[in-house]
């Protein structure tokens, strides 16, 4: 205790509490903080009376009673199960506030009711519907292919890896790394918010699925060692003088210094 | 010069096998007298003295790893279809020899990657090193004569870094460098006049043709190395020529140098540090991915990634090309277009900042009217509006180089990509102005706290009360060696010039002319801080230790410009 | 330098002693007298630093041996995970091989060599007057002696043949180095009347009724797969890229189209990707507001109001590709551009 007491004083001891609390709330964060819901299959049984009731109750200030839309919101008729799989599943729907953009977030519905709200808005008229288990399998892509198409179609926006990239006046594309397999391809297919909607003319279902391929690939990291974020010579940059400049100017005042 | 004396018969013969070696060698080059001259060469130390080093021992970095590349790299822009060890995302695309032989090199060849890794690393802390090593020398005044064309040689080493960056970063020939080539092309395109035959003679036609990356290569592996190294030559025998300058202390003058010989000191330090330097580049190329040109793809037109950026070192032009507004900044004039919104950004502000570096000791030692060999540094403080003026430069440059990033701070700081433009826009004006500014009073801040120092010695926050009731602090003073640093400088004045008349009242011809020379040596010299002479030292130490209050009633110690005017008239 | 052989301490340069009479300056008090190391004093820390110094030597030697036994041992077995871990082994390897040897040759000479500071005199740079003197006479002599002062027609004859001389290297170099020097192909595309409209990088067809509201299409001209697989592809392509995308025709408040033409189709408006700024592919398109950033510059057009710039350093609008639909419902161009795409250049209007 003693030894503890003395240490308590030492110069180091701000900065190394600071760390250590840091490190215990992200940690706690990291555990406790709700996992993205991951509906590889949502259940089959769906309730277009529940979703009606759930679409009353969250989406109808802004989208309109019959999702007419209103001058808050487009409407969502013809917009298909998918983008209400997509928008929800992610958290991105229903909003938390406005803005330039909305953010993704802890999803807000469950499983099933994200499902029943799917069913509704697709009741509604017809529109792209969610995407089979195959469709988004990434194991039987190509990714070669998904390379070029993503890199034609994508990388502008989300970077040549998917890490995201800024848009104009405060939005943004964000990083795909962790997003799912299903999420991706809605995405593609309904062209959320400011990005343009692929329908399956313009990249087909396969294409569609080379392109998941692409980006799942990307998730074993890069060959050379640390990303470093992906984000190209910027932070290459960055870490070039924080890194190897720093090292060696370390280095430099340990040879300049007298020995003692 | 042409008696005729044969070594072996007026000395004794070598007996050991080094020593007939020696002889041997020696007969032919006379290198003993080299060795006396240059074994036990004082160099004097200090880590800043270093920052050279780090650049000259990455460049022989890139030599060795880039020998290393050029046997496995094919510049070639013939289309291929590609198959190989690469990653499974490039099998089967079209793409150039040129990009092929790059992945093969990384994902074929064992250690390419790792070898590829370090040069492109050495390529980025070469860069960063000039750069310390150029603040280092400005900051300190060691471009002052006798070094000045030493600094002309050192900013060509600084562009020729760049353009070698530039040529090699471009080799791989994928989405993201070609993207990089297409801006160049834009840029070139502008230029008024010669623009249209200028792109033609880069790229042999139009853009991008197939003829720019083996001219790049050509450019990276022959034409820029070699003048590098002739430079670095030049660079290092006028440094050896010189001898190297010293910080200020006791004992150093303008007339000699202090240091350690050359060998064996500085042989083991320097040699050592090259291999420090060289396995901080490895530790890095082995754990730190570097250009996956891979995850770009091989050029295509068509496509382009978001954080579509240069390397570092070229950041400052993407900057000042992404600052500029284009609304009507593109005349026509006789039907010719000038295009101001990119002639500006990329020629025009990097001629100014590239003059600037070029200019200035010129113009300083002008100002200054000092005509005297300098071999001792100044500390920066004691030269207040050069070191404003680096600080300023400094900051022009950085905020160029942060509007070069101005889309991953909007990204990773979630901010308005517009907003953070205009806010650079302004910075860029105010930034260096106001970085100027409060340089130089840091800095007559800080001198005048020397002067404090000197004058009254530390606080050692021990009271003393006297007998009638005072209280005082007593304070130590300094040591010699202390005192000496903080008062051996000169606090230049602003030129002094004849008048505009002669005696007879006549106009004297070229006035005009010293009087805007006159002008800039005010800007230069009118708020100075003269160091403490012997007889201030002895007047604040004859009313003994309680003389803060004294001593701040009668400081003549700053010359404020009003003053200073006053008295010239 | 026989003179740095006698490193003088600090103490031999007095102080001047305080005198009624001050110098105008401070005299230097020389050089601070030398401090002795531990080692100095201490043989035993000597010793101790000497077999640190080989230690640290040895470390490195075994580095260089596991870079070897790295080099063999791990095979990269053409997936990431393989090359990364080959890479890392050899690099870390190859950096303790080489810190050993930087390490310990520092501490040697700190620890170990002589830390005595020497001083070196230095001279004035300029040579001497006499040296001067004879420089120049040998100077005036050899004018004198090629009589370059009295012989003027020799000196107008060697000095055109060095003026002209480098025109042998420059003329064959330069006419050659541009190609065809053609500048005026900057103001053609391959665009022409009735080629249909592709995906980039498929290859394949677009149909007006494809393309819902909000898409986006990445358009190259119809081209065979053999025509693809070139260079002058390649060049042709990185002139007539196209964005395509399709608005709510009410959204479209205007194009580019003159008077009595239309341009447009139903929505759908074409606009060439090369940006009028400097050139990258203009392609960040943000379905809800209409507008197209470039990633390069930040460049901003509004598609829905005739490729206009809203922000960032272009001045001109996107050149617009004029489209209709023809007979089996694809997507064609009615002709080239009606300017030249891309950045500006001195004589693009001419």
């Amino acid at each position: 205790m003693k030894a503890l007491a003395a240490r308590r004083h030492h110069r180091a001891a701000p900065v190394v509490l600071m760390l250590l609390a840091l490190l215990v709330t992200g940690g706690l964060y990291a555990v406790l903080a709700p996992s993205p819901a991951t509906a590889e299959t949502a259940s089959t049984e769906t309730d277009v009376e529940k979703g009606q009731r759930l679409f009353q109750a969250n989406c109808a200030t802004c989208h309109g009673p019959n999702a007419e839309g209103t001058s808050e919101a487009p409407s969502l008729v013809g917009v298909g199960a998918a983008a209400v799989d997509f928008q929800v599943s992610t958290g991105r729907m229903p909003m938390q506030m406005s803005g330039p953009q909305a953010a993704a977030k802890p999803p807000q519905m469950d499983l099933q009711q994200t499902a029943d709200l799917a069913a509704y808005v697709a009741s509604l008229g017809a529109g792209p519907a969610i995407p089979t288990a195959e469709q988004v399998n990434a194991e039987l892509g190509d990714s070669a292919n998904g390379a070029l198409l993503f890199r034609t179609n994508c990388a502008m926006c989300h970077n040549a890896v998917g890490a995201g990239g800024a848009l104009s006046e405060g939005k943004w594309a964000p990083p795909l790394d962790d997003v799912s397999e299903r999420n991706l391809y809605q995405a593609m297919l309904t062209g959320p918010q400011s990005m343009p909607v692929f329908n399956d003319a313009n990249i087909t279902p396969e294409e569609k699925r080379d392109v998941i391929a692409y980006l799942v690939e990307q998730r074993e990291g890069s060959a050379g060692g640390i990303s470093l974020g992906s984000l190209g010579p910027v932070s290459e940059g960055i870490w070039a003088w924080v890194v190897g400049l720093g090292l060696m100017i370390g280095a430099a005042v340990w040879i300049g210094a007298k020995s003692s | 010069m042409s008696t005729d004396t044969s070594p072996s018969s007026t000395t004794d013969a070598p007996a050991t096998p080094a020593g007939k070696a020696a002889d041997y060698l020696d007969q032919r080059t006379s290198v003993g007298v080299a060795v006396k001259e240059f074994a036990r060469k004082v160099f004097p130390d200090h880590w800043s003295f270093m920052l050279g080093e780090m650049a000259l021992f990455s460049f022989v970095v890139l030599l060795l790893t880039g020998v290393f590349l050029t046997m496995f790299f094919d510049p070639s822009m013939a289309l291929i279809e590609y198959h190989g060890d690469g990653p499974e995302a490039m099998q089967g695309q079209l793409m150039s020899v040129a990009f092929a032989s790059t992945l093969d090199l990384s994902f074929e060849v064992r250690g390419g990657l790792l070898m590829r890794q370090i040069h492109h690393w050495a390529a980025l802390v070469f860069m960063a090193a000039i750069v310390v090593h150029m603040m280092r020398v400005f900051f300190t005044g060691a471009f002052r004569k006798p070094r000045e064309i030493n600094w002309l040689v050192g900013t060509l080493l600084m562009i020729l870094g760049l353009a070698a960056g530039f040529s090699g970063y471009s080799l791989p020939d994928d989405v993201l460098s070609g993207n990089g080539l297409r801006i160049t092309d834009g840029v070139v395109k502008s230029i008024p006049v010669i623009g249209s035959y200028t792109s033609y003679f880069l790229f042999g036609g139009e853009f991008p043709g197939e003829h720019i990356i083996p001219r790049l290569f050509t450019v990276h592996i022959l034409l820029v190395p070699a003048l590098i190294v002739a430079l670095i030559g030049v660079h290092l025998f006028l440094m050896v020529l010189h001898k190297h300058t010293q910080y200020p202390g006791g004992g150093r003058t303008d007339k000699n140098v202090v240091g350690y010989p050359l060998f064996p000191v500085y042989v083991a330090k320097m040699g050592g540090n090259f291999f420090i330097i060289f396995g901080i580049l490895a530790l890095m190329g082995a754990t730190m991915s570097i250009n996956n040109v891979w995850n770009y793809g091989p050029y295509d037109p068509s496509p382009v990634g978001a954080g579509a950026q240069p390397d570092w070192y070229m950041l400052f032009l993407e900057g000042s090309l992404r600052l500029m507004p284009g609304w009507g900044t593109e005349w026509v004039i006789f039907g010719y277009t000038l295009s101001l919104n990119v002639l500006i950004p990329a020629v025009v502000i990097p001629g100014l900042l590239f003059t600037f570096l070029f200019v200035y000791p010129f113009l300083e030692a002008r100002v200054t009217g000092d005509k005297r060999e300098h071999h001792v540094l100044d500390r920066p403080r004691n030269v207040p509006v050069r070191t404003g003026l680096g600080v300023a430069f400094l900051t022009a440059f950085i905020v160029l180089a942060l509007a070069g990033a101005n889309d991953l701070i909007a990204t990773h700081f979630a901010m308005s990509l517009n907003q953070i433009t205009w806010v650079f826009r302004i910075l860029f004006f105010a930034g260096p102005v106001f970085a100027f500014w409060i340089t130089k009073r840091i800095c007559l801040g800080l001198q005048r706290k020397d002067r404090e120092l000197v004058l009254h010695g530390h606080e050692t926050g021990r009271i003393v009360r006297f007998a009638n009731g005072e209280y005082i602090e007593v304070h130590r003073p300094l040591d010699e060696q202390e005192r000496w640093l903080r008062v051996n400088y000169d606090a230049h004045r602003p030129l002094e010039i004849e008048p505009a008349t002669d005696a007879r009242g006549v106009k004297r011809p070229g006035y005009k002319k010293d009087k805007r020379w006159q002008q800039l040596s005010r800007f230069f010299y009118e708020d100075r801080v003269e160091p403490v002479t012997p007889a201030e030292f002895a007047a604040a130490h004859s009313h003994g230790e309680h003389d803060e209050i004294a001593a701040a009633q009668h400081s003549p110690e700053l010359v404020s410009g009003a003053e200073k005017v006053e008295r010239e008239h | 330098m026989s003179e740095n052989q006698n490193p003088y301490p600090g103490q031999d340069v007095a102080t001047s002693s305080a005198a009624p009479t001050h110098p105008e300056r401070f005299d230097d008090p020389g050089v601070p007298a030398h401090r002795s190391r531990l080692t100095d004093i201490d043989p035993k820390a000597a010793k101790r630093n000497e077999r640190i110094v080989a230690l640290i030597f040895a470390i490195s030697c075994l580095g260089a041996i596991a870079t070897v036994v790295a080099y063999f041992a791990v095979r990269p077995d053409g997936t990431t995970e393989g090359t990364r871990l080959s890479t890392a082994l050899l690099g870390v390897t190859m950096a303790i091989s080489l810190l050993g040897i930087g390490i310990g040759a520092i501490h040697w000479a700190k620890s170990l060599m002589s830390d005595h500071e020497y001083v070196d005199e230095r001279h004035g740079l300029a040579s001497s007057p006499e040296a001067r003197t004879v420089a120049v006479q040998h100077l005036t002599d050899g004018v004198e002696d090629a009589g370059i002062a009295r012989r003027g027609v020799l000196k107008g004859a060697a000095v055109s043949a060095l003026a002209l001389f480098p025109l042998t290297f420059a003329v064959p170099l330069i006419s050659s180095v541009g190609g065809d020097w053609d500048v005026s192909k900057f103001r053609h595309t391959i665009w022409e009347r009735n080629r249909r409209l592709a995906y980039d990088p498929s290859g394949r067809l677009i149909k007006a009724s494809d393309l819902t509201v909000g898409s986006a299409a990445h358009v190259i001209p119809e081209a065979s797969e053999e025509e693809m697989r070139s260079h002058e592809w390649i060049t042709e392509k990185a002139k007539a890229v196209v964005l395509l995308v399709r608005l709510n025709p009410e959204e479209l408040r205007s194009d580019q189209s003159p008077e009595g033409e239309t341009w447009s189709y139903d929505g759908i408006v074409a606009y060439s990707k090369i940006c009028t700024h400097v050139g990258c592919p203009v392609a960040l398109y943000e379905q809800q507001t209409h507008h197209l950033l470039c990633p390069c510059h930040q460049s901003t057009f509004d598609m829905a109001d005739g490729a206009k710039v809203v922000f960032g350093p272009a001045n001109r609008p996107l050149p617009q590709l004029p489209i209709a639909v023809d007979d089996e419902g694809y997507l064609v161009a009615q002709d080239d551009f009606a300017e030249p795409v891309g950045p500006s250049y001195w004589e693009r209007l001419k």
